[in-house]
């Protein structure tokens, strides 16, 4: 039962994090041009 | 080929080029967001750009000039943001530094801006989709622990657990469904939301019940797996048509949403479309479509109505005749007086009449809401009759009756059903948009299969709208063919244009002089020192030294048709023909076979309708017609039980557009008709429209399969629940398997079709388009016009 107290906050607290990164990447506009990250990813000199 | 243009020295505006560029300063800071710090942000549309050497080029090109502090270009949308300095610059250098790198650009208007609002509901989506994905995974993380037998109290900490997580989450993600379920109850309607809505909460209040009571039975994870589910189905569905919509606006994005006003003190400034006023006098620069209906004051050129009236030939006009807003000035500067504003032009008055046969079209009932019309009152009665059955016949406890109905109903909530239509078109409108084809409405691919008729426009629908040389009277060598060519590449005229490409492969390098585009009559110019003139068969025999020698091409020649003449020299003749569209013929004689009645009716005159009609093998044919004749002729088809595609391109056709049962309309035609129409195309062939219906017509089909799978599901899980075996555990298994089974076979849609389509002149920009502007300002200003003597 121990182990549950801290192993189920713990499961929660990833797929919050997981959650919270979503949001963010969305909000700073991370999908606006999905064509153009592919396209990107091509340049050598462009991080 | 490229002989240096020297433009005429006249110019019947004085110092036009300058007003106009720093008219164009005072667009782009009109148009541009003020940051702060001395920064403005503009925003540029790049249609040329396709790859990342193109983002690359653009991003450094930009950055390296002094004033400009950052350039970012987005590939999806072909938009070039930059923030800059406007005190150290003036922004007609970032668009001629951009044209300098080789690409076209146009300035995005101030009113584009407006339009972003679709992507909120993108991202909304997304966010419910992100949250009802955590939730799904951390309640079916508890929920496969007491499957596999977590005891007493573990399982009740497991429930309650998943009743705080399942609460925020359905709250939160099911508003989109809650939403559209409430507006269809409130009109009186059912749609699919309703028995999903039902389910999900009644799941929800249930399993909160019972695990606040310490039950044995929780549906949380069905309820959330299902949101998640149909949200993916959902937001997919809403992305494709926000893709085909931004792919359509973007089109008409190119028209000019203003025009120069020329002041009383001889300055010009721009003015936003609405606050033009009758009596200002507006000037319209070669190339450029007229923005308000008005009245040539100064100057002469051609105008190609072809997208207002069907006329496939450009008029010459002069001081004194009326043009109609929406057609494009073609061969030299117009100063307009200015007799209508934009809100009571000939473009409003066809809005209204849009707008009214929107209003006479009967109401389509999408399949969907057919399908949940039945199912939902069918699913209903179900469960009032197992709860009546539990109550005489089972253990007579309301308690467990209530609960074996309520499992009913979770079961058969309509997951499969929800995502059997939304996924099958979000395979379609994938497929088509590969072959340039946008869907605007979702419902048009149903519509599409009841089509019995198609009602084609001729000029610019059946045919490209731009004419090619048909034939050629008149033999001549490869300098003369040089010669031709280096003067008709001197115009933008149409029937210049046909003539260049004639000639294309001619590489003969001519050195071309005095350029003069006499409107009206045609192009003049020293080739090599020697006089030679292009246009009109009597204006351009009239520099023959002999004319008499030339009589055999007199007699051949057509109002239309463009003859060259050098003074010394003899004359040839070009008989210019409007082309069809390719496939255009195996377009018809496919149709035919499947049983369509083909129409055409045109504005153009009647032999050129003939003309085309017998080449296509079109009996019925109606020329000379007018916006309303066409919506009535569409109109009376339907009132006859026929269900009407109408094709169509222009500002003439868009009426009855809007009146057709589905319509479709080629992104090269006017913004109105392109608005009106469900479905564009932005490829050259016509037999996107076999196409387009077969694609149709398999989705019709996947879609009634797919819900034939969810009859079938309902046939096993239905019987399993009424008599109460449909633990959580079932539910979650058969809910699943069936989701599963429909999103599978929707993917069929992807595989081979009866057509074949050649999507190689496809580009969404369409560089070919008679709709793009010219830049902003371009680097080689055309041989400036000169008034006839």
């Amino acid at each position: 039962m121990t182990n549950l107290l801290l192993l189920i906050p713990v499961a929660l607290g990833l797929g919050l994090l997981g959650l919270i990164a979503f949001v963010w990447s969305l909000k700073s506009g991370q999908y606006d041009d999905l064509d153009g990250a592919a396209a990107r990813i091509l340049e050598d000199d462009n991080i | 080929m490229n002989a240096p243009a020297q433009s005429s020295a006249r110019n019947p505006f004085g110092g036009e080029k300058n007003r106009l560029r720093s008219a164009d300063q005072d667009r782009i800071l009109a148009c541009a967001h003020d940051l702060g710090n001395g920064l403005v942000q503009s925003d540029f549309h790049v249609p040329g750009m396709h790859c990342a050497g193109c983002l690359r080029k653009i991003e450094k090109g930009l950055e390296n000039l002094e004033f400009v502090d950052a350039a970012r270009a987005n590939l999806s949308t072909r938009r070039v943001t930059v923030s800059w300095r406007p005190d150290a610059a003036s922004g007609v250098a970032l668009s001629d530094a951009l044209t300098d790198l080789g690409f076209e650009n146009t300035l995005f208007d101030l009113g584009d801006f407006a339009g972003d609002g679709g992507d909120k509901t993108a991202k909304r989506l997304a966010l419910a989709v992100a949250a009802a994905g955590f939730g799904a995974a951390n309640i079916m993380l508890l929920s496969v622990s007491v499957w596999s037998g977590a005891d007493e109290t573990t399982r009740q900490l497991f429930h309650l657990i998943s009743g705080l997580i399942a609460v925020p989450v359905v709250a939160y993600s099911g508003r989109p469904f809650f939403a559209s379920a409430l507006g269809a109850l409130r009109v009186g309607r059912l749609n699919m939301d309703v028995p999903i809505s039902l389910a999900v909460l009644l799941a929800l209040g249930m399993s909160l019940y019972e695990s606040l009571t310490g039950g044995e039975y929780v549906y949380f994870d069905a309820s959330v797996t299902l949101l998640f589910f149909l949200l993916i189905g959902r937001t997919l569905d809403h992305m494709m048509r926000e893709k085909a919509r931004g792919a359509i606006t973007r089109l008409s994005r190119l028209a000019a949403k203003g025009a120069f006003v020329l002041e009383a003190d001889g300055t010009s400034r721009y003015v936003p479309l609405s606050d033009i006023e009758p009596a200002m006098t507006v000037l319209v620069p070669a190339g450029e479509r007229i923005p308000v209906d008005g009245t040539v004051g100064k100057g002469s050129s051609d105008l190609d109505r072809s997208l207002v009236t069907g006329e496939s030939l450009p008029v010459p006009i002069g001081v004194g005749d009326a043009v109609e807003a929406g057609t494009l000035n073609l061969t030299g500067p117009l100063e307009l007086r200015v007799t209508k504003t934009a809100a009571n032009s000939f473009l409003a008055e066809i809005v209204s009449m849009m707008e009214a046969a929107e209003q006479g079209k009967a109401t389509f009932s999408r399949i969907a809401d057919r399908a949940a019309a039945i199912y939902a009152p069918a699913v209903h009665l179900v469960a009032l009759a197992t709860f009546i059955g539990w109550m005489a016949f089972g253990s007579g406890d309301w308690h467990t009756a209530l609960l074996v109905a309520i499992s009913v109903l979770i079961i058969t909530c309509p997951c499969a059903l929800g995502l059997a239509v939304p996924i099958v078109h979000v395979v379609a409108a994938n497929r088509l948009m590969k072959h340039g084809i946008m869907i605007k409405d979702g419902a048009a691919l149903e519509k599409l299969c009841d089509v019995d008729t198609i009602v084609f426009d001729k000029t610019g629908t059946l045919t490209m709208g731009t004419p090619r040389v048909a034939d050629q009277i008149g033999s001549c060598d490869s300098g003369t063919a040089g010669a031709i060519a280096a003067l008709a590449s001197q115009s933008t005229h149409p029937a210049a244009k046909a003539v260049a490409a004639h000639f294309g492969d001619n590489t003969t390098t001519r050195t071309v002089t005095e350029v003069r585009e006499v409107p009206g009559s045609g192009i003049s110019a020293l080739i090599d020192g020697r006089e030679a003139r292009l246009g009109r068969a009597a204006w351009a025999f009239g520099i023959l030294e002999e004319p008499e020698k030339t009589a055999n091409v007199a007699e051949g020649m057509d109002g239309g048709d463009v003859v060259f003449a050098c003074r010394d020299g003899s004359a040839i003749g070009f008989a210019l023909k409007d082309r069809l569209r390719p496939a255009a013929s195996e377009t018809v004689k496919a149709l035919t076979a499947d049983g369509i009645k083909l129409m055409i009716l045109s504005g153009d005159n009647e032999r050129a309708v003939a003309d085309i009609a017998r080449s296509l093998g079109i009996d019925d044919y109606r020329s000379g017609q007018t916006p309303a004749d066409k919506i009535r002729t569409v109109e009376a088809l339907q009132a006859d039980g026929r269900h009407v595609l109408m094709l169509g391109d222009g500002i003439n056709d868009a009426p009855a557009l809007a009146a057709g049962h589905v319509s479709m309309a080629p992104s090269t035609g006017s913004d109105v008709g392109r608005l009106a129409a469900d479905l564009v195309f932005m490829n050259e062939r016509l037999d996107v429209i076999p196409f387009t219906r077969d694609i149709a017509l398999r989705t019709d089909r996947l879609v009634k399969q797919n819900f034939a799978l969810a009859v079938l599901y309902n046939c096993i899980a239905v019987p399993l629940a009424v008599f109460g075996f449909a633990t959580p555990l079932i539910a979650a298994i058969a809910m699943s398997a069936s989701s599963i089974a429909v999103v599978a076979n929707s993917m069929r849609l992807s595989l081979g079709t009866r057509f074949a389509i050649d999507s190689t002149s496809l580009d969404g920009s369409d560089s070919k388009s008679r709709y793009l502007k010219r830049p902003v300002s371009g680097p080689a200003p055309k041989p400036t016009a000169e008034q006839p003597a």
